[in-house]
């Protein structure tokens, strides 16, 4: 057995910068915990629920409760053609609420102890976990689009344009997975996560234009919805797939992107450091 | 047993010097010193709460000690984290294994995080399954292996990189004897194949069956150190219980024993409340003497017991004094949660 056979007597193993781990060994590391969380949903299915089920009721629920009286009865497709884009960016955002609440489970685990005394670099861990969500993320998505297809959603535009879509929501949605982290890492328990999540979440969701069009709406909260990240997108993935004027939408929910993951990743990843 | 006492390299492979670490006002380490020479086992001996985790997670890197120095295989803990957690393996008191993931598949991961091949991972995660009779039990979810299992699991999966230096905290905590006896055996060979282990145990059984040196710590000190069986000597050795059949034959046992004329069995004492006769064993030819002497002398006898001493007996003797009293304890083991 090659056992090390460096001593406190003789640091000659000990060159600086040795510990470094490269950019390779860094995406293995991801790979290698990304499957774990893979494995753990094989192991768990019930935790895919929310991705599965959540995109069908709630398209079901929101055409034929609203699509009558916003796009006029009978005439749901029209609302239908609305809300999917809307949804979209709701999917983003609920499913990186679960993010929050599986890392503060995954706290109370001994694993963890075991990956923080390995030699990975620490935010390895977290990256993994928004790989796969984002992952979950996708699954919702399509399913989402598929119930749209299904009910009678149309693309207006291209298939590269709904895929531009897609993929604006999920760079959005994985920003927020780092709001969500820091939540679960700053937090006792995980329904406190979920507590604070729903807090922020519902007015956000509901004070923006994913559900009715923001022009109804009183001034004070018309100018909310001007800024709330939730309307840019859903406007961005409406414009996308139904056309209309894109960029300043799209420009908007990147650079909330870019701002959010910017200041709570670097928090995240030192609360996660810090953590004893 | 395995004891290589003579891997007499001389060289320490843990040396902590003043460690301290404070929880609000709980002092969980208050200036530990402590060596483990290389190729050797300490035991670290204490009561719950006596700061052998808190040790164990600073030697780990896992907490930063607020003050003094450790050096682990030559790498400094505070300065050199990286380069440390390369050569350590941890297996802690609450098993550190993915419950959802099967018995290969954290092994397997292990590998992948330690930079083996996908091949090498997978080869070296079978083998240890096999080493720790844990092949049949590969592709169960690990939450479905009996707390023996999961034990031997997490075992496994600190010796996927081939440590230098492993640290087992309370290895055996809540095993049932069997289960024990098969950890104590892996332990003995990880030393055979020469790794460095720091062990913290609150019995005194497991470091006698493990451990070359002791070291005693109580309320964040060190309160005694030096070789297994220097302190066995402090503290006495075995004690042979018998209890005769008869009660009345209390007075002419202990007669009997102390005019046999047995090296060293001269302090049989009765216990007229409990009906037994307690003999400090120094050997274990004593223990034959002893009972062939019995059944000499025609005594019929009831029950006959050996009993090392316990944790409150090696404090008893090496600090005049009984161990902390658990209350204290149990504070220091909220703060040390409320800080994990």
């Amino acid at each position: 057995m090659s056992t090390a056979t460096a001593t406190a007597g003789a640091p000659a193993k000990a060159a600086t910068g040795e510990g470094r781990i490269g950019p390779r060994a860094n995406l293995r590391h991801i790979g290698a915990l990304a499957r774990r969380n893979m494995l753990q949903i094989k192991q768990d299915p019930e935790s895919m629920f929310d991705a599965v089920l959540m995109p069908v009721i709630f398209i079901l629920l929101f055409t034929y409760v609203f699509g009558g009286s916003i796009g006029g009865k009978g005439n749901e497709r029209e609302y239908l053609n609305y809300l999917v884009p809307g949804l979209m960016a709701m999917m983003g955002m609920n499913i990186s609420m679960a993010v929050g609440t599986g890392i503060n489970d995954d706290f109370k685990k001994g694993v963890m102890d075991r990956f923080r005394t390995m030699p990975i670099a620490r935010s390895s861990v977290l990256v993994a976990k928004i790989v796969v969500e984002v992952g979950r993320m996708l699954i919702a998505t399509s399913i989402l689009l598929g119930m749209g297809f299904a009910l009678g959603l149309t693309v207006s535009t291209s298939v590269l344009h709904l895929l531009a879509a897609v993929a604006l929501s999920m760079v959005f949605g994985a920003s927020l997975m780092w709001i969500f982290i820091l939540l679960g890492l700053t937090m006792k328990t995980p329904q406190a996560v979920q507590g604070i999540a729903m807090i922020v979440l519902m007015p956000l969701q509901f004070g923006s234009s994913i559900f009715a069009p923001t022009t109804n709406m009183p001034g004070w909260l018309e100018a909310f919805t001007e800024y709330n990240p939730l309307s840019n997108l859903a406007d961005a993935a409406r414009h996308l797939i139904r056309g209309g004027p894109v960029a300043h939408s799209v420009w908007m929910v990147l650079a909330w992107s870019v701002a959010i993951t910017a200041v709570t990743a670097p928090l995240a990843v030192s609360r996660f450091r810090r953590k004893t | 047993m395995t004891r290589n006492n003579t891997s007499g390299s001389g060289g320490n492979a843990v040396e902590v010097r003043g460690l301290v670490k404070h929880f609000g006002a709980t002092k969980a380490l208050d200036g530990v010193d402590l060596d483990v020479r290389e190729g050797t086992v300490l035991g670290v001996l204490g009561p719950n709460g006596a700061g052998k985790t808190t040790l164990v997670r600073a030697l780990s890197t896992l907490i930063r000690p607020d003050a003094g120095t450790a050096r682990v295989a030559g790498y400094d803990v505070l300065t050199q984290p990286r380069q440390l957690r390369r050569v350590i393996g941890l297996t802690g008191q609450y098993a550190s294994v993915d419950e959802k993931l099967s018995g290969f598949e954290n092994l397997y991961m292990i590998g992948r995080l330690l930079d083996l091949s996908r091949k090498d991972a997978r080869r070296r995660a079978e083998a240890m399954l096999e080493r720790f009779s844990l092949t049949e039990a590969a592709k169960r979810p690990a939450m479905q292996y009996s707390g023996g299992m999961r034990r031997r699991l997490d075992l496994a999966a600190s010796m996927i990189g081939r440590p230098a230096v492993l640290y087992l905290d309370e290895p055996t905590t809540g095993l049932d004897p069997r289960t024990r006896n098969e950890v104590w055996e892996e332990v003995q060979r990880m030393v055979a194949e020469g790794a460095t282990v720091l062990l913290t145990t609150q019995y005194m059984e497991e470091a006698e069956q493990l451990a070359q040196e002791l070291t005693v710590i109580d309320r964040g000190r060190v309160i005694a150190g030096g070789r297994v069986d220097e302190l066995k000597a402090k503290v006495g050795g075995r004690t042979l219980v018998i209890r005769p059949a008869d009660r009345g034959e209390l007075p002419r046992m202990v007669g009997a024993l102390a005019q046999a004329g047995l090296d060293g069995v001269t302090g049989a004492t009765a216990d007229e409340a409990e009906g037994t006769v307690s003999v400090p064993l120094l050997s274990d030819e004593q223990l034959t003497a002893v009972i062939g002497l019995l059944g000499e002398r025609g005594f019929a006898v009831a029950d006959i017991s050996t009993h090392l001493p316990s944790l409150d007996e090696v404090f008893l003797a090496v600090t005049g004094q009984k161990a902390s009293a658990p209350a204290d304890r149990n504070d220091t083991d909220a703060l040390q949660e409320v800080a994990a």
